[in-house]
């Protein structure tokens, strides 16, 4: 058996800073899309309960430490960052999403600013706070965006889009800094 | 033109798909008579007013709803997710 290299889609670019915002690659995290079966809930919620997180709510996620089950569609979620626990294919359709999306991580204080550019969707704190995810355009490409900080957001994209995506983010990064340096 | 998805919330009309009048709800039995599927499959209304069809949120939650608009007006009257119309998950 051959020794295969995960690699993540952009091949770990180094991190593009801008006006104090950061734009980066978040490493390859196991990832795995539980879709409970019809009334199963519970069930799902009680095998969840070793990784001490809940089926989330739509437009949020529910994180323990590294661990992180994301919404990403009705009755569907994203379990980041551990496998699945035993017992949980019993009561839910699990795939294997670990190496189909690309994440990148945009943080600093004008990250906000940078997203309102690209995404029709009202990104302030006071109406997407940390705890929230909601699926939505990027430009052309469907996206799920999560808030894991006052000034930190997780994109992540279709791996396929992952150039495209860190080229748009880019540029309106480089748009808000070219406007602060001249104010 | 804003849709409020029931699960995402008011989105841009752009986030979604449209694909054509909810009498695709309710498709004819296999055997049903050749008038029946004519209806189903080809005969339309086209209301200046009020109508009912169906959208896709392909850019959100992946819902399909059921969408009650004024043609005139262009008004959004009602959003329902199709899902729990017909009865598919709790």
């Amino acid at each position: 058996m051959p020794e295969l290299i995960a690699k993540t889609a952009l091949g770990g670019p180094v991190p593009l800073l801008l006006a104090a915002t950061e734009l980066a690659e978040a490493p390859i995290l196991s990832m795995t899309s539980v879709a409970p079966y019809p009334g199963r809930k519970k069930q799902v919620n009680a095998a969840l309960m070793p990784l001490g997180v809940t089926f989330p709510a739509p437009n949020s996620h529910s994180a323990m430490g590294e661990v992180r089950l994301i919404w990403t569609g009705r009755d569907q979620a994203f379990l980041i960052g551990a496998p699945a626990p035993e017992g949980l294919a019993e009561h839910a359709a699990l795939t294997d999403q670990s190496d189909g999306w690309a994440r990148l991580t945009l943080s600093g204080p004008q990250a906000e600013a940078t997203l309102a550019r690209l995404v029709p969707i009202d990104l302030r704190a006071k109406t997407f706070p940390i705890g929230s995810t909601n699926r939505a355009p990027l430009g052309h490409m469907s996206m799920i965006l999560s808030r894991l900080a006052d000034q930190g957001f997780e994109i992540m994209i279709f791996r396929s889009m992952a150039r495209t995506a860190w080229h748009e983010i880019g540029d309106a990064l480089e748009h808000l800094h070219a406007r602060a340096s001249v104010e | 033109m804003r849709i409020t998805c029931p699960l995402c919330g008011p989105r841009d009309r752009r986030e979604f798909y449209y694909y054509g009048t909810d009498d695709y709800l309710n498709r004819p039995v296999a055997d049903a008579a050749p008038a029946a599927w004519d209806d189903y499959l080809h005969n339309r209304d086209n209301p200046a007013g009020v109508t009912r069809d169906l959208w896709y949120h392909d850019m959100g939650c992946t819902s399909w709803l059921a969408v009650t608009r004024n043609t005139v007006t262009h008004a959004i009257l009602k959003v329902e997710a199709v899902a729990p119309v017909k009865g598919a998950t709790q």
